[in-house]
């Protein structure tokens, strides 16, 4: 160090006496700014310095804290994961929940616009131990449930009921091999008959080998049996094979695609015409609440949407309309729509901020009460109400075509057109 | 080596004879200098050109070989002429410095005695003190002086001549051996 302070004292000594000055100058000397240069260029040389200082400081506190307690991270992670796992649990049961509705929704539809009468009822149970395909439903002979009665969902036929119980009927499916309905081709008008073959398929028999069937077609119902009114869908054709003296057809039902949870007990039907076109992919309007109406003076709360004279009467406003699934749609979306949350969206299915719903909070009606999470709800819709006098229910009587106008919501559409895991599982 | 020979470059360091001063000198001169910038001009205005200080440090430097001395001789009357400037303290003091440095500097490697030497180191000290003064002059107290490098030029020349003789006068103030 001597050696070199000796070999370049000159310069060394320049330096220091240059520096000196410019440090006196800086000191008398303001910037623009008003600043003195030596606060400037004592900063600008010392901002980098401390920069890097804090830089390391902070790397090291990072370092501690992400590598050397790690494990508040890992428990941290397995809280977090636990509560993704409710969270999603929670999505899929209100998603369940919004799927029941949106049957339940379009199960009233079809009620409202098909010419019979009907009867919502909803399937609480199937055979069990047998080998016939049957499901029992919540309305029996206090409902004014008859055996024979046709049971369909806006989908198609689903069975018939084949004995009745005081709350409760036992509904033989059209998969069970003892089933049989008339029905009746949509192209070609051919006739046959519908039978179960104990599979999800079944089949067509009797139609005649000259009769032109394709895969594709539709069949209808054709009245004949007297007891599915025509008109209604059964299936379309999966397979045609030629045969002497009759075709092997082989059906796929459209009432069975879906699962079973709430179906319509037709009462008293009415025949309609076999239309020329298949049936589409019947989208189900969900239209918004209606505004509150006072319920006309001397109205009964009857719950049934059709007058038994097929006049329309409007709904009371208090009301909730639909199902028991509406209305628990209804209350837990109330909840959620407080909370600020959107149902149906994000990662787990639920935006939010900053908590979940409290769903344990939820307003206690005996009218709109949820039995159990994921049970299906019993059906009520509609309630059947006295009739004045005789005490006997009012059955459904539709009140004409209603305009279906397209989903508004195409996750839910989704969720309908894949049948929702809330259903019964397909028999 | 004879001076009549026309060698203005040192073979060696030991060819430059360094002139020694005596203390009274050094102190006297700087400050007679220093003094005669700031009263002459009052009543001799077309004498302000001369930068006699400059030619002072430049001189110092240029005889006494020493580049430490000269930037300290540099620095002193560079900051005893700002101390009656209206100038903050440094800005001839860093000038002056360099000045001082570099012509002890130069001063090792050429032969100072030479008249027309001395004219031209004289001659480029005051352009480069006043080039250097007007970078400093912009790059710390953000004045826009002009570049007048023609009137640099010219009151260099002015200054040379005026250093040469001073130069001549100085010589009989040394300390001979």
């Amino acid at each position: 160090m001597e050696s070199f302070l000796n070999r370049y004292r000159n310069i060394t000594v320049l330096l220091l006496v240059i520096f000196a000055q410019l440090v006196l100058l800086a000191v008398q000397v303001k910037n623009d700014q008003d600043v003195r240069f030596i606060r400037v260029w004592t900063v600008t040389a010392v901002s980098p310095l401390a920069r890097l200082v804090e830089g390391m400081r902070g790397s090291s506190i990072s370092f501690v804290h992400n590598y050397i307690t790690l494990h508040d991270a890992d428990a941290q992670n397995r809280r977090l994961q636990a509560e993704v796992d409710r969270l999603k649990l929670d999505n899929i049961f209100l998603t369940n929940e919004l799927n029941t509705a949106d049957r339940a929704k379009a199960l009233q539809l079809f009620q409202q616009h098909t010419p019979s009468k009907t009867l919502a009822a909803s399937v609480f149970s199937m055979g069990i131990g047998s080998s016939r395909k049957v499901v029992y439903v919540d309305r029996g002979s206090a409902s004014g449930v008859m055996r024979e009665m046709a049971v369909v969902i806006p989908d198609g036929i689903v069975g018939k009921v084949t004995a009745v119980y005081l709350t409760s009927s036992e509904v033989l499916l059209i998969t069970d091999p003892m089933f049989a309905a008339g029905v009746v081709s949509g192209k070609t008008h051919a006739h046959g008959t519908l039978k179960g073959t104990g599979t999800p398929l079944c089949k067509v028999d009797f139609v005649a080998f000259e009769d032109k069937v394709e895969p594709g077609d539709w069949f209808y119902t054709s009245g004949d049996d007297r007891i599915f009114p025509r008109g209604l869908p059964v299936g379309v054709v999966k397979s045609v094979r030629p045969a002497q003296p009759y075709k092997e057809i082989t059906l796929d039902p459209s009432g069975m695609s879906r699962g079973l949870e709430d179906v319509l007990i037709v009462v008293e039907g009415v025949h309609q015409e076999i239309p020329d076109t298949p049936p589409a992919n019947q989208p189900v309007y969900l239209a918004p609440a209606p505004p509150p109406l006072a319920p006309p003076p001397g109205s009964v709360n009857s719950g049934v949407t059709g007058a038994a004279d097929g006049s329309a009467a409007p709904a009371p406003a208090h009301a909730a309309p639909g199902t028991e699934a509406d209305k628990a749609r209804a209350l837990y979306r109330n909840a959620a729509d407080g909370a600020g949350i959107v149902l149906g969206g994000g990662a787990t299915g639920m935006e939010r901020t900053d908590r979940p719903p409290d769903f344990t909070k939820l307003p206690v009606d005996p009218r709109t009460a949820v039995p159990g999470r994921g049970t299906a709800a019993p059906a009520a819709v509609p309630i059947p109400a006295p009739k004045k006098g005789t005490g006997a229910p009012v059955e459904t009587k539709g009140t004409g075509p209603v305009e279906l106008k397209p989903p508004p919501d195409e996750v839910r559409r989704a969720n309908q057109a894949a049948g929702g895991p809330g259903g019964l599982p397909r028999p | 080596m004879t001076y009549s020979g026309g060698r203005m470059l040192l073979s060696s360091q030991r060819e430059g004879q360094v002139s020694r001063f005596n203390v009274w000198v050094t102190i006297l001169v700087p400050l007679l200098a220093l003094l005669f910038q700031i009263y002459v001009p009052l009543f001799f205005r077309f004498l302000s050109f001369l930068e006699m200080p400059l030619l002072v440090v430049v001189y110092l430097g240029l005889m006494r070989r020493n580049p430490v001395s000269g930037l300290l001789v540099g620095a002193a009357v560079g900051l005893a002429q700002d101390s009656w400037s209206k100038n903050p303290l440094g800005m001839f003091g860093i000038t002056k410095t360099l000045v001082g440095y570099f012509a002890a500097s130069i001063g090792m490697k050429l032969d100072v005695d030479n008249v027309l030497m001395r004219f031209l180191l004289a001659f480029f000290f005051y352009v480069f003190h006043q080039a250097f003064y007007w970078v400093m002059e912009r790059a710390l107290l953000s004045q826009l002086s002009p570049f007048d490098l023609p009137g640099w030029l010219g009151l260099g020349v002015l200054n040379a001549l005026v250093g040469a003789a001073l130069f001549h006068f100085l010589d009989k103030l040394r300390v001979t051996a």
